[in-house]
């Protein structure tokens, strides 16, 4: 998918859980069921390449 | 004696790449990158709005004011934060708000102000070398960094009150602002092992009431630095809190703590439940049970789940919202929306999780997990996981799960721009920003209660702002707009 019609799909799919929110309950479940049925189909696209070497790398010093 | 609840949030952000993998090099780069491109950048569309004397217009992307005790980056900028470097990390202190939502939204800004101070820098280093910043607190090793609360509040409540009012609170409201994680990472946690938790600190706290912030975490912290006259204000700073992502989440934080402080003064610890009998125990089982069914034994004898915490803390909040509508906190709508969402999201988390997805940060990461888990038979330890568990936090818009989960937004995108440029108008925030925007020349030094102007002739002068209700947009916009120079400024306020 082009950058471009993933950008077009979350913005269909913030306007259809907007309106979710307004309509309440029964078609809000299936609705996020779908959206994140959508969104894990497309993870590959976004985790990074290597999540075994991607979780070992993120390394921080203590803060605060 | 009740006071206004002037808050903030201040937000170390997790950081990966730069050169050499040195992080505090990283977080110079960062820092560095957004003040150098405040100085050079101008623009021309907000000069014509606010009128400056300065000959290169009104500076666009921020400003920048050292602080002069610390040799690490730290500039203030003209919406009246701090970017600096703290530890190891790239840390936004917010302006002073006013409301809840204020602070909420100038907490959005902090995002924008990170993810453009990221773009910047990644324009001119190596692409092996390039940075990413993350709105998280663990790496998963051990290791935290915080996301620190601050609200005024009247010296006159005294402090064993503060704890027995705030520590119920403090350990149950991880079940609506957790942000959840994977696994554990400290030797506590990994004992026992739980395949995620609601809260990305609770295994971090090992103690009730204490100084420190770095060993021994405790749930209410004891530091004593109102940055106001000491007289009449504390700070309570909170230091047990996750990040947030999702934007009500943080909105309902604030707001939430802020009425249950305004009750405290009111009324007293005495209307609040009676604290668990072991608070950190409490925080960290609670975070651990998914289910939300764990009760904890209670000083006076009854049980509670962090749930039931959380009823009895909204319902006393309701019956002092109806009663005095709390003025102190917001306006009427605002403090409604406030007692709205938490209802909701309270309810929702216990009987339709998937209902406020859109609100809780660890339940819209948990369905994520959940359902990558399920779709490929992952084992509860899997880095895929793990990599879902960083990303949500990921501040690259590709890259970040946060963004795809579809979380409710508060604010249009030019309301997040205006505030990464303009300071709110209704605490001493506002004076700090303007001066840093209109006098970036003549300012050497500013900080939380005071601007330092060098004119060029003379001694500095230092202009003190120790009420953080003064230097208002109310109070100053006039004489800012009649004054267009920093010595015409001080000689007025002088005069």
């Amino acid at each position: 998918m082009s950058e471009q019609e993933r950008i077009q799909k979350q913005k269909t799919e913030r306007a259809s859980t907007e309106q979710a929110a307004v309509n309440v309950d029964t078609t809000k479940g299936d609705q996020l069921k779908n959206d994140l049925d959508d969104l894990l189909d497309e993870i590959d696209e976004v985790l990074e390449e290597n999540a075994e070497e991607f979780v070992r790398n993120y390394v921080q010093k203590g803060g605060e | 004696m009740q006071v206004p609840k002037v808050l903030g949030i201040e937000t170390e952000y997790g950081i990966a790449g730069g050169p050499e993998q040195d992080p505090i090099l990283a977080s110079s780069i960062i820092v560095n990158a957004y003040a150098q491109e405040g100085r050079t950048r101008i623009n021309w569309d907000f000069d014509s709005e606010s009128p400056s004397s300065d000959s290169r217009g009104v500076l666009n992307f921020t400003s920048f004011a050292p602080i002069v005790e610390t040799q690490l980056a730290n500039t203030v900028l003209t919406n009246g934060a701090r970017l600096y470097v703290d530890h190891a990390h790239p840390e936004y202190s917010s302006p002073e708000c006013r409301t809840p939502l204020e602070a909420t939204l100038y907490d959005a800004a902090g995002e924008e102000v990170m993810l453009r101070a990221m773009n910047v820098s990644n324009q001119s280093l190596d692409p092996s070398m390039r940075i990413t910043l993350y709105k998280n607190n663990c790496d998963g090793k051990g290791n935290s960094y915080g996301t620190h609360e601050n609200y005024l509040l009247s010296r006159d409540l005294e402090f064993k009150e503060v704890v027995a009012g705030v520590v119920p609170h403090f350990v149950s409201r991880q079940i609506i602002f957790g942000a959840g994680k994977v696994g554990a990472e400290t030797e506590d946690g990994l004992e026992v092992n739980p395949p995620f938790q609601i809260s990305q600190r609770a295994e971090f706290f090992e103690e009730v009431v204490g100084l420190e912030t770095t060993l021994k975490r405790p749930i209410v912290n004891t530091r004593d630095e109102p940055h106001s006259d000491a007289e009449r204000f504390r700070r309570l700073h909170v230091i047990i809190g996750d990040a947030n992502m999702s934007q009500v989440a943080t909105f309902v934080k604030l707001g939430s703590t802020s009425l249950l402080l305004s009750l405290l003064e009111a009324e007293g610890a005495k209307v609040f439940p009676s604290m668990p009998v072991h608070p950190v125990q409490s925080v960290r089982s609670f975070a651990i049970d998914t289910t939300l069914t764990h009760a904890v034994l209670c000083e006076d004898g009854k049980k509670r789940t962090a749930w039931d915490f959380q009823d009895e803390l909204w319902n006393l909040a309701d019956s002092f919202t109806k009663r005095t509508g709390v003025p102190d906190v917001a306006g009427e709508d605002e403090v409604a929306l406030i007692m709205k969402h938490w209802r909701e999201m309270l309810d929702g988390v216990r009987d339709n999780p998937a209902s406020v997805a859109d609100r809780i940060d660890w339940v819209a990461k948990l369905r994520v997990i959940e359902g990558l888990k399920d779709r490929y038979d992952l084992p509860d330890n899997d880095a895929k996981l793990r990599a879902v568990d960083l990303q949500y936090h990921d501040l690259r818009k590709e890259k970040s799960l946060a963004k795809r989960v579809g979380l409710l937004e508060l604010f249009s995108n030019e309301q997040v721009s205006e505030a990464v440029q303009n300071p709110p108008r209704t605490t001493r925030a506002y004076f700090r920003g303007q001066c840093v925007a209109r006098f970036p020349e003549q300012i050497v030094a500013a900080n939380w209660d005071s601007v330092v102007f060098d004119l060029g002739e003379g001694p500095l002068q230092r202009v003190p702002m120790l009420d953080p209700l003064r230097g208002t947009a109310e109070l100053t916009q006039d004489l800012l707009e009649k004054n267009p120079s920093a010595s015409a400024l001080l000689k007025a306020m002088n005069g």
